[in-house]
């Protein structure tokens, strides 16, 4: 710890005062809002909110089409999850190897991170359109066979693969940055034993790259409950029938389209539960106790 | 490496090779729909090799969307943001680790909790709150009977208002409202030896002098990691830009744009839809993110790795 300090005075006061101020305005008080509105319901004409306990949770855990959002988004979560960041522990591990050219094959893998979320779904809507896409192939051998506006899994398929594309740059900066972390002393070792690459990966590398392969885990799901409105709006739009109908997505249409605040506001709870339930299990567990130093 | 692998090398290359056509199609299908003209790009085969049409969409997209203010509108509040962000979390972390006092770890905590919850999850109140950014504390005064107190003193009535929608300051505040920069600026504080405060103490250098002089030049490496990451998360924000801004006109943010180039029955009544058009302005919206990302890639990564989102 620290053992020399300034004296404090206004200047500690005042340097901090604005950020105190925006997060109060900006986080704090709407996070209360959210509270306020989801134990109350707003009187249709006026007159403010009346107290109504539960019953907002116990509309939205009752409406069959929530459990249909929760559903899909869990869908969402893992499968995006897990193909981005085998995508990315594959390639992250094979670029580590350092062979020529490896520099231009990190640029390569590494922009697509700077894709906003709705170019990423309008693009992908175009590959994955049948009129007018590479699906157009497939359409002119079965007629009819492929239609994101249909049939619900290719919905679900199409924003899957575009949220996947979108994560796996991050997870591949991260996992890059491990095993380029592995001191060399390590892998040297291994090879004067007789490990050949393939059984280094195997039995080094990968496990050494347990804590930030559990890092990943979390943030990759929390980032797709959060960061996929952007893929949904301009990609299916939530549907065909709700069927991609994500949480975050539920949470806007019914706020803003539907007005009803108070709904929202509770499945915003849930939705802030939820994440900070994961980024806890982060906090708490992962980097705790997975660490190999 | 340490060994020679000839037949490994050729299995990496060719595993690489297939992981970046994988990430590159969509893509170069999207670039190749840029550059065909509206038959061309509805006709059922697509073509797989670019048109000489890019120019015009281009052309087209850009009057058809308004892309010239904003593309300004988008650059003012990237660049709000990325200096609203990164003056906030060096203040914000200099102060918390750089003076003691009771309450630090309060704040700290305080300020912490923020990164648990991003806006898209809170969208709905915090839209409320930028109707009118004044309501907490005209709340606060009502509840605590200030605003009675002043009333009945001065016959003022108390009505604090300050809409944010449509305005640079509502795109850019709530975006700020986060830790993500100050444990960034917090870890790096924590590594300046306390043998430097103690000589700048002893050379009778104030504490604000000391952050302008000893500490920004310091942290030049941060500055950069950190305004890249801001800048790519700024220039792409989608939910929060689509709500408070009403008037596109005048406030849009090319990203939003993008949501009225859907070619849908919506846009085109049924019409062919214009998906060279949507592409075309795609590849315009992403083109300066991307930029970003290839042109600072060694701030760009250690600012990913060092924040925590």
């Amino acid at each position: 710890m620290r053992r020399a300090y300034f004296k404090f005075s206004w200047i500690a006061a005042a340097l901090l005062a604005p950020q105190l101020l925006i997060i109060f305005v900006f986080f704090y008080w709407p996070s209360a809002q959210a509270l306020y509105w989801a134990f109350t319901l707003e009187q249709p004409w006026g007159g403010g909110n009346t107290w109504v306990g539960f019953d907002n949770f116990r509309n939205v855990l009752s409406d069959p089409y929530y459990w249909g959002s929760v559903r899909v988004s869990v869908i969402y979560a893992l499968a995006t999850t897990v193909l981005a960041m085998t995508m990315a522990l594959t390639l992250a591990i094979f670029v580590d190897r350092q062979l020529s050219g490896y520099k231009a094959y990190r640029v390569a893998i590494i922009w697509p991170y700077a894709v906003a979320a709705p170019a990423v779904g309008l693009a992908f809507q175009f590959v994955f359109n049948p009129g007018a896409g590479i699906f157009s192939y497939i359409n002119t051998i079965a007629p009819g066979w492929w239609d994101l506006s249909k049939y619900p899994w290719q919905a679900v398929t199409a924003i899957v693969v575009a949220g996947a594309w979108k994560q796996v740059a991050y997870s591949f900066v991260f996992f890059l940055a491990a095993l380029q972390s592995i001191p060399r002393s390590l892998t040297e070792a291994a090879a004067m034993d007789g490990a050949r690459p393939l059984r280094r990966m195997v039995d080094l590398q990968l496990p050494l790259l347990t804590p930030t392969f559990f890092f990943l885990l979390v943030i990759n799901i929390t980032d797709s409950f959060t960061d996929s409105f952007g893929i949904v709006d301009t990609l299916t739009g939530g549907g065909p029938f709700r069927a991609t109908d994500l949480m975050v997505y539920k949470i806007y249409a019914d706020g803003f389209r539907g007005f009803d605040y108070s709904g929202a506001a509770a499945q915003s709870i849930i939705l802030m539960l939820l994440v900070m339930a994961l980024t806890f299990v982060q906090f708490r567990y992962v980097e705790k106790r997975v660490h190999y130093t | 490496m340490i060994e020679r692998t000839p037949i490994l090398n050729i299995a990496t290359h060719a595993i690489l090779v297939f992981g970046l056509i994988l990430i590159l199609v969509p893509i170069w299908l999207a670039f190749v729909g840029a550059t065909l003209s509206l038959q061309e790009v509805n006709s059922a085969p697509i073509e797989l090799w670019p048109g000489d049409q890019l120019w015009v969409n281009l052309k087209e997209a850009w009057a058809l969307s308004d892309f010239g203010q904003k593309f300004v509108n988008t650059l003012i509040v990237a660049t709000g943001v990325v200096i609203g962000k990164i003056t906030l979390a060096c203040i914000t972390a200099f102060a918390l680790v750089f003076f003691n006092f009771r309450g630090r770890m309060l704040i700290f905590w305080m300020i912490f909790i923020t990164l648990m919850l991003p806006l898209e999850v809170r969208i709905v109140p915090t839209y409320a709150v930028a109707a009118n950014a004044l309501t907490p504390f005209q709340t606060i005064m009502d509840w605590t009977g200030i605003s009675w107190l002043i009333t009945t003193v001065s016959g003022i009535e108390v009505a604090l208002e300050w809409n944010l929608l449509n305005s640079y300051t509502g795109l850019i505040l709530p975006l700020v409202a986060t830790a993500t920069g100050t444990f960034l600026y917090r870890q790096f504080f924590l590594t300046i030896p306390d043998e430097l405060v103690e000589a700048a103490r002893m050379d009778g250098v104030g504490p604000l002098r000391f952050l302008w002089d000893i500490l920004i030049p310091l942290s030049k490496t941060n500055i950069a990691a950190l305004a890249t990451i801001m800048f790519v998360y700024a220039w792409n924000q989608y939910l929060w830009p689509l709500l408070v801004v009403t008037d596109r006109a005048n406030y849009g943010m090319v990203v939003v744009q993008l949501s009225d180039l859907v070619p849908d029955q919506l846009t085109t009544g049924g019409g062919t839809p214009t998906w060279h058009l949507a592409m075309a302005a795609t590849l315009a919206v992403m083109l300066p993110p991307i930029a970003i990302v290839i042109l600072m890639q060694r701030w760009f990564v250690r600012g990913l790795i060092n924040t925590d989102k």
